[in-house]
């Protein structure tokens, strides 16, 4: 009983220490990478005792300067549901890394642990529904500003979740049909197999359409250019316009976590999770009849750090779209939710379950 | 100039996308790779990056740039300017004032008794200097960093000015 609630308590205090502090390097990562990306050096002038670990002390100032600013709630805003709604953003953005698998399942003081914080049958389900209940934290936030400009980034930010939240289901499906189940565990052991023997078959592999749709419509999920109409920091201002400090330095922490969120989906639903490819339970078997054998441990630790290698290449690759492409205007976004990305995972649904059906 | 009809490929958009982030990541690795090699002493020669260091690093400014005026002075120390008013009335700012004064000497008749340049409304034309008959006005200190906590402390006094 004390061994497996401490075991619980370790897993969930590991993700959530892990998930937040990748947040907090995600901003030196997003100032850093965008300036290396334009010829510039970026923040790098935060020291202690003269010592500037290229800039990674920003963070820390940053936050410092966060927790140190007037918390300003507007006269006429709803002071309790003001305060409520970067809560109920931040809340539901974290909750969603539960269900998510950062290695296999192993065993360890005589149990099987499963390296995730639950393993619900639903898994994928429970991940969707937090995204969407995040929504509430945005329109929560417009609305209770009582400011027009805000109210109206809410509306327009929950119009776009709701669009692209749509598609994101769709595209889902398929991958969902493929596997067969709805546990995000049984999916990422599912895509350790291999096609005809050497490919190994991972999402990317079976649905690479959906697996684009999914991208596109992700990054519309956390709201980052070139989705950015809900905030539209500098000029259309969005629904967190009458925030500051730390309730304001939530919702910014929430965008991260969310891009972290939409990067360990993908890599869990398309990139084949902790898999690493031809590595089995004793070792690497190649198609060549190669094998190296490894012990139990290591294969575990390999597999949690290829976890965290393709989360990060994918927080890596979502912020060099948001460093890349402009902004859409509002009228192109929800013609590309409708009237394109829509259309297409719906034909990619049909054409993958026509394809799950001949070749039962 | 009118707009351009979009081609089929780039109505697709993600072409596009594509062609765009291979642009970004390539200046990405490439400047990383060079930022990399001068972090290990590899190569000193290439910089990652197109940035001074402002405070530290200055950039070296062109023989040129129009900076902070000043008035050039005679071999005695006194103000080269005669008080004609070109530089005031060619100003398209009006922002400088000058008050004559009969000077000692009868070939030089003037001098300024006051000369104020308002640098904050200043606009760094440079047309006071091509103005001058007498080269009394230069814009060549190299002082950039001009800044007050008040409007009036923008404005130069011919003290200022002669140092
Ligand atoms: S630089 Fe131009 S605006 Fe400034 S004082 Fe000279 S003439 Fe006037
Ligand atoms: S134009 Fe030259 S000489 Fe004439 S008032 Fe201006 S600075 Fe003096």
């Amino acid at each position: 009983m004390m061994t497996s609630l401490t075991i619980e308590v370790g897993k969930v205090l590991l993700v959530l220490i892990g998930v937040l502090n990748l947040a907090a390097v995600l901003t030196w990562m997003e100032r850093k990478q965008s300036a290396v990306m334009q010829d510039r050096i970026g923040a790098n002038r935060a020291s202690i005792l003269g010592f500037r670990a290229f800039g990674l002390f920003q963070v820390l100032a940053d936050s410092i300067k966060m927790f140190a600013k007037e918390d300003f709630v507007p006269p006429m805003g709803n002071r309790f549901l003001h305060t409520l709604a970067p809560f109920v953003s931040a809340f539901f953005a974290l909750i969603g890394f539960a269900a998510i698998p950062f290695g296999n399942v192993i065993h360890l003081f005589g149990k099987d642990i499963s390296l995730q914080v639950i393993d619900l049958n639903v898994g994928i389900l429970y991940v969707f529904a937090t995204m969407s209940l995040g929504i509430y934290g945005v329109v929560l936030a417009g609305w209770s500003s009582n400011n027009n400009y805000a109210f109206l980034g809410g509306m327009r930010g929950s119009s776009q979740m709701f669009s692209y939240e749509i598609t994101i289901g769709t595209t889902i499906l398929g991958v969902l049909m493929i596997f067969e189940s709805l546990s995000l565990q049984t999916i990422v052991q599912a895509q350790g197999e291999l096609l005809w023997g050497f490919i190994p078959k991972w999402g990317v592999v079976v649905q690479p359409i959906g697996c684009l749709l999914f991208l596109v419509a992700g990054i519309a999920e956390t709201k980052r250019v070139p989705f950015d109409l809900p905030e539209g920091e500098s000029e259309i201002i969005g629904y967190f316009v009458e925030y500051s400090s730390m309730k304001f330095g939530l919702f910014m922490l929430t965008d991260f976590v969310e891009t972290i969120l939409i990067a360990s989906l993908v890599t869990t639903l398309f990139f084949g999770g902790w898999q690493i490819p031809y590595l089995m339970r004793d070792g690497f078997h190649f198609p060549g009849g190669f094998t190296v054998s490894l012990s139990g441990t290591s294969v575990s630790l390999l597999q949690v750090l290829s976890y965290c290698v393709k989360v990060f290449f994918f927080c890596w690759f979502l912020l060099l779209v948001r460093w890349t492409l402009p902004r859409f205007r509002y009228d192109q976004l929800m013609r590309l939710g409708w009237k394109m990305v829509f259309p297409i995972s719906i034909l990619n649904l049909l054409a993958t379950s026509l394809l799950v059906l001949l070749l039962r | 100039m009118g707009s351009r009809e979009l081609s089929f490929t780039e109505r697709l958009y993600i072409i596009e996308v594509f062609k765009g982030l291979w642009l970004t990541g390539h200046h990405f690795f490439g400047n990383m790779k060079r930022h990399l090699a001068r972090q290990l002493g590899l190569n000193r020669l290439k910089k990652g990056a197109v940035t001074f260091q402002y405070p530290e690093e200055r950039r070296p400014f062109s023989p040129r740039y129009r900076s902070r005026h000043r008035l050039t002075k005679r071999d005695n120390g006194s103000p080269r300017c005669v008080a004609c008013m070109m530089c005031e009335t060619v100003c398209p700012a009006h922002c400088i004032y000058i008050v004559a004064g009969e000077h000692p000497d009868p070939n030089i008749e003037k001098f300024p008794v006051r000369f104020d340049i308002d640098l904050g409304v200043c606009v760094f034309c440079g047309f006071c200097v091509e103005a001058c008959p007498e080269d009394a006005i230069r814009m060549d200190t190299g002082i950039v960093e001009i800044a007050a906590y008040s409007r009036k402390e923008m404005i130069y006094h011919i003290e200022d000015l002669l140092q």
